[in-house]
């Protein structure tokens, strides 16, 4: 179904952006020529069929990982808050946040 | 040691010489630099530090010296930048990391350096490898002001392909000897294509994804671009290996020495030729270059057998759900707060995240997430999602019974050769239309390559795609190889590089 | 069960999410070690920080808690659990999104058995999931700014949610408390609830009986079992004035004032409403053997439940005093320590849920910390039983011993044994506390005050039973308050025919 300029406004809002008049209309058109592709979908019978997360589960068990639990105790706050567009005493810096 | 030019020499034979220290490290560093530097016309770099390639050069002349030396020793290469780097800036060519400096280096750069690669330095994608034609890109390359499309060695007016475009350029051109790529939904195999070089996308899990600034984690997957399935071989067998540390999506296979089968014998081959990959939908030169190159198979000794791959048409829906729910996830962490872009005006916490993220995405990742956020969405998860991702294993599945009758599937990257800048830059679907032959092999997880074939209309490379079965790499590189035994297409080079 | 109290005609429901952090030296995703009061952000990985191209590598720590408190809790271990992503932009989530647990959680069902009063109470348990904690944000440091520490981020966390079967504050609070006792008995949670290591939220909503379930709101974070009584006393009567005033209840998330006692509605976070959960394609689906679930079960401590158990069989406990003294793993050993050496085992208990625990709480200390050991206390009770001491004296006794300086009362009955420490029959001895209960010199006291008190004696025969009482208090009085009451009754009795 065609996304309406509402569905637009409420998607971009969860998505922390933001389009104007313009721009929402051109998301809306390319999107929804997008979503006639997608109905094609609909014809395909998936009753009884698992979906398929991690692809080569297809031919073998994919099992999570488990690393044992030693703790790196070195301090790479240095190398980790190099980019932070906003830093004070070690805290990166927001606009205050009310709660 | 050869003659030839050292930008026109495989990495065989540059390993070779610098073994032998018939060169050093130094001077084919300093020789594709200026190269590099020589061509900034093609916006293939985003990054080039003389300093820093020089220093890995010499570390690397010392190992050489000392008989230290790695598997690939003094080898330049350039990585595209989506690899995070601790020596180069690492922006995955979005406004949104301009200027990022890594803590620490992908786990794919590590081992290519730990086999003596010297890093040339960082090469143009789309943003964040979403795009099929390098034109979306949003950091300035070398020696430019403002940010610009890519541009095909082959043809300045075509796109090269995308999203590993800068690798395939760079490499057609000569500017690197070979570059690393990841591939999604193709962004190593279609950019091969259109450029006429060898690239190949490993099985799902193969190599680690520690340090690929993701895109959509359950297919993404790096590989090496390179002039040959040999060169290929031997970039390969570096890069790949369990990383059980840091990618728990790796597998658990061992690495393996992807040239040992290089030679064996395609004697009785079995080819499947997928009927959907032959279609209406495929321009007639590029139809003539891959039948051309399936007779050259028959030749060789290799059985044609027709397989079935019933849903090729849906791979397009299902991938563009699924690549773009997981985008739309592992995009949330560019926020303003820990790195990378921040708006500059703001009143409160959520204009910052607003403004930072509409001034930061270009329009095709915000489509994009866009999307992603619409089909994981309250309502539309098991419409959109759910059944994309059970269709997804139907479409593996299909590849398990073709594979019971063939040893590898066979048929063309693209529709078309390379097409020209601008051509389908407003119109994303076509776009997603193009990647037809490409998602199949992405969405199952298989490992596919492509080489080329031929030339196409314009003069345009055309590329042979392989689709191997799992961990098949070897096989895949094997049947590509003695291709190029027979034919010298691969060392076919655009005019004036 | 009985028939739920009601409130104003009302009825409470209360359901259960508790947050326990688990014990672990690393985090759940990266080996960053868990640090609370570190200076901000030295406890990161690059992961917890959600640099470009990290990804999540699963604790096995983290899975053994979580599997050892689903044998506890009688609960479902799932072999194959899932991890999910919860999306949502907040300054103190770097990802923006959650790695936590959502259709297919590791630990399923169970429940947590409890007495309120001498009434045994059972709460359901829907699921225990795997989560990973937020980080922090400082609001007072900075000027019109918040500041954002990493440190807690990536802390493992099991989320414990309950099915709404609590229907007062009184049994929400012993619910809580047995489940705090639980995590903490089997050593995957400290406890600590004022560092918010074990965080209880409420969901609270108040129906006519027979009535379909009210609205609910949520009280976040009561980090004291005191404040958890306040904060959902004080909601259920705002929830019943507002229906009574004829509004009705808007679902929302409540903060407790521990100041005021009252409990006020948050500003709910922007999108909560869509979260858009769906299965991390960064972490393949968690295999729990059941080897592993075995071995586990194997290295569990007997738990509470099944100690008071068989306290009660073992040592034919009451079911009520049996849970008291499981209150910890502490207060079981000794009380079981205490038992065997008295063969008391009613009397320990007794003494325990008395003057001990009178103690304890008085000084707010554990029961390992006791200055009175079990070898005293049995001394003690083996003391009254043998009739040596009345009961008001083994009191004093108690408190000598708890009061000496170095009494540990860890000696052999009796004799004095090290310097300075005291025993019980020493101190007997010292306060002369000691009962007669020699016949003989027993018989001489009555027989002396029979003669000093003649008009006594006439009363009584003459049907005065008054005047018995008077010759039982001068013989308590001439034998200093030693002799056996029971046995001076007997006596006298005897000779007064």
């Amino acid at each position: 179904m065609p996304l309406s300029l509402e569905e637009i406004q409420r998607i971009a809002n969860l998505s922390k952006l933001a389009f104007d008049e313009s721009q929402s209309l051109a998301m809306q058109s390319k999107i929804n020529s997008f979503f006639e592709l997608v109905e094609q979908m609909d014809a395909v019978d998936t009753a009884g069929v698992e979906p398929l997360f991690h692809p080569v589960s297809v031919v073998q068990e994919i099992a999570l990982r488990l690393q044992d639990d030693v703790a790196d105790t070195g301090n790479h706050r240095a190398g980790n808050m190099q980019n932070a567009p906003a830093a004070e005493n070690g805290y990166f810096l927001v606009p205050k946040v009310i709660e | 040691m050869s003659q030839a030019p050292l930008h026109q020499q495989s990495v065989r034979e540059l390993t070779t010489a610098l073994r032998q220290r018939d060169v050093s490290a130094t001077e084919v560093a300093q020789h594709f630099l200026d190269r590099s530097k020589a061509h900034p016309e093609l916006a293939a770099y985003l990054a080039l530090d003389e300093a820093a390639t020089l220093a890995q050069a010499q570390a690397a002349d010392q190992r050489l010296a000392a008989g230290t030396a790695g598997a690939l020793e003094g080898l330049p290469l350039a990585h595209k930048d989506i690899f995070v780097t601790k020596d180069f800036a690492s922006t995955a060519a979005s406004k949104m990391l301009q200027g990022y400096r890594s803590p620490f280096d992908a786990t794919v750069v590590r081992k290519l350096a730990d086999a003596g690669v010297v890093t040339l330095g960082k090469v143009s994608c789309d943003e964040f490898a979403m795009g099929s034609g390098n034109e979306n890109t949003a950091v300035a390359p070398v020696g430019a002001a403002a940010a610009a499309p890519v541009r095909n060695p082959w043809d300045a007016s075509r796109v090269p392909g995308g999203s590993s475009g800068g690798s395939a350029a760079a490499v057609a051109a000569g500017l690197a000897p070979a570059a690393t790529g990841t591939d999604t939904g193709g962004s190593i195999r279609q950019p091969a294509a259109f450029c006429g070089i060898t690239g190949i996308k490993p099985t799902y899990g193969r190599v680690s994804r520690y340090g690929m600034i993701a895109f959509a984690s359950s297919l993404d997957q790096a590989g090496p671009m390179a002039r040959s399935a040999e060169d290929c071989a031997l970039l390969l067998s570096a890069m790949a290996g369990p990383d059980p540390e840091r990618d728990s999506t790796s597998l658990n296979t061992p690495a393996e020495d992807f040239s040992l089968q290089l030679n064996e014998s395609i004697d009785g081959l079995r080819i499947g030729v997928p009927a959907e990959f032959f279609g209406e939908g495929i321009d007639a030169d590029v139809r003539t270059a891959i039948d051309a190159a399936l007779k050259e198979y028959e030749k060789l000794g290799a059985k044609l057998v027709p397989v079935a791959l019933p849903r090729t048409e849906l791979s397009i829906p299902v991938y563009y759900i699924i690549a773009p729910a997981e985008a739309s996830s592992n995009l949330s962490r560019f926020d303003g707060v820990k790195f990378g872009h921040r708006a500059k005006d703001y009143a409160d916490l959520q204009e910052m995240y607003v403004n930072t993220r509409t001034e930061g995405f270009g329009d095709e990742v915000k489509r994009r997430i866009m999307v992603g956020a619409y089909v994981l969405s309250h309502g539309y998860y098991d419409a959109y999602y759910l059944k994309a991702l059970k269709i997804r294993r139907i479409i593996a599945n299909d590849f398990q019974n073709a594979f019971k009758d063939c040893d590898v599937i066979a048929g063309p990257v693209a529709p078309s050769v390379a097409w020209a800048i601008g051509e389908k830059a407003n119109d994303p679907v076509a776009n997603y239309l193009a990647d037809i032959f490409t998602l199949p092999a992405s969405l199952a997880g298989l490992p596919g390559m492509s080489l080329p074939v031929g030339l196409g209309a314009g003069g345009m490379p055309v590329g042979l795609q392989l689709i191997g079965n799992y961990l098949q790499e070897s096989k895949l590189l094997n049947v590509a190889h003695r291709f190029q035994q027979a034919t010298d297409f691969h060392l076919q080079r655009p005019a004036g590089f | 069960m009985t028939a739920p109290k009601l409130i104003n005609g009302y009825e409470v429901v209360i359901g259960f999410e508790t947050h326990a952090q688990l014990a672990t030296n690393s985090k759940i995703f990266s080996r960053a070690a868990i640090g609370f009061g570190a200076e901000p952000n030295t406890h990161t990985s690059a992961l917890d920080c959600a640099l470009p191209g990290t990804l999540p590598v699963m604790n096995k720590h983290a899975v053994a808690h979580a599997i050892r408190l689903g044998l506890a809790l009688g609960s479902h271990v799932a072999p194959v659990s899932i991890f999910a992503r919860k999306n949502y932009f907040y300054p103190d989530l770097p990802k923006g999104y959650q790695i936590s647990q959502f259709e297919i959680p590791v630990v399923q069902g169970g429940e947590v058995s409890f007495f309120l009063g001498d009434e045994k109470k059972t709460v359901r348990l829907v699921r225990a999931h795997l989560e990973e904690d937020a980080g922090k944000s400082v609001h007072d440091q900075f000027p019109g700014e918040s500041g954002i520490d990493l440190n807690r981020a990536g802390t493992p966390l099991l989320e414990i949610v309950t099915e709404p079967d609590i229907r007062s504050s009184e049994e929400a609070v012993a619910y809580a408390k047995e489940l705090h006792k639980i995590v903490t008995w089997i050593g995957i949670c400290d406890g600590n609830m004022q560092e918010g290591n074990f965080r209880c939220d409420a969901n609270v909503s108040v129906r006519k009986p027979g009535a379909p379930l009210g609205t609910r709101r949520e009280i976040k974070n009561l980090n004291s079992f005191r404040n958890m009584q306040i904060a959902i006393d004080y909601e259920i009567r705002w929830q019943i004035e507002q229906i009574e005033d004829g509004y009705d209840i808007q679902q929302a998330t409540v903060l407790f004032n521990p100041d005021t006692g009252e409990t006020r509605a948050m500003r709910t976070k922007e999108d909560s409403a869509d979260y858009r959960y769906f299965p991390d394609p960064d972490l393949p689906p968690l295999v729990i053997a059941p080897e592993w679930v075995e071995q586990v079960k194997a290295e569990m401590p007997e738990l509470p439940r099944q100690m008071a158990e068989r306290f009660v069989r073992d040592y034919s406990l009451p079911e009520y005093d049996a849970t008291i003294v499981t209150q910890s793993r502490a207060m079981g050993a000794y009380f079981e320590d205490a038992a065997k050496t008295s063969g008391q085992a009613k009397l320990v208990s007794n003494w325990i849920m008395g003057e001990v625990s009178r103690r304890l709480n008085n000084e707010e200390i554990g029961i390992e910390a006791a200055p009175v050991q079990p070898a005293a206390l049995a001394a003690l009770i083996g003391r009254i039983v043998d009739n040596t001491i009345s009961n008001n004296a083994a009191k004093q006794v108690f408190e000598a011993l708890w009061n000496a300086p170095t009494a540990s009362g860890q000696s052999a009955l009796g004799e004095i044994t090290v310097a300075g420490q005291l025993s019980v029959d020493a101190i007997i001895e010292s306060k002369g506390l000691k009962q007669m209960n020699d016949t003989g010199a027993l018989e001489a006291i009555i027989d002396e005050v029979m003669a000093n008190n003649a008009a006594n004696v006439e009363q009584y025969r003459a049907g005065k039973d008054k005047a018995f009482n008077a010759l039982v208090g001068q013989v308590m009085k001439a034998s200093k308050g030693k002799a056996n009451p029971a046995q001076v009754n007997a006596l006298l009795k005897a000779k007064l025919g």
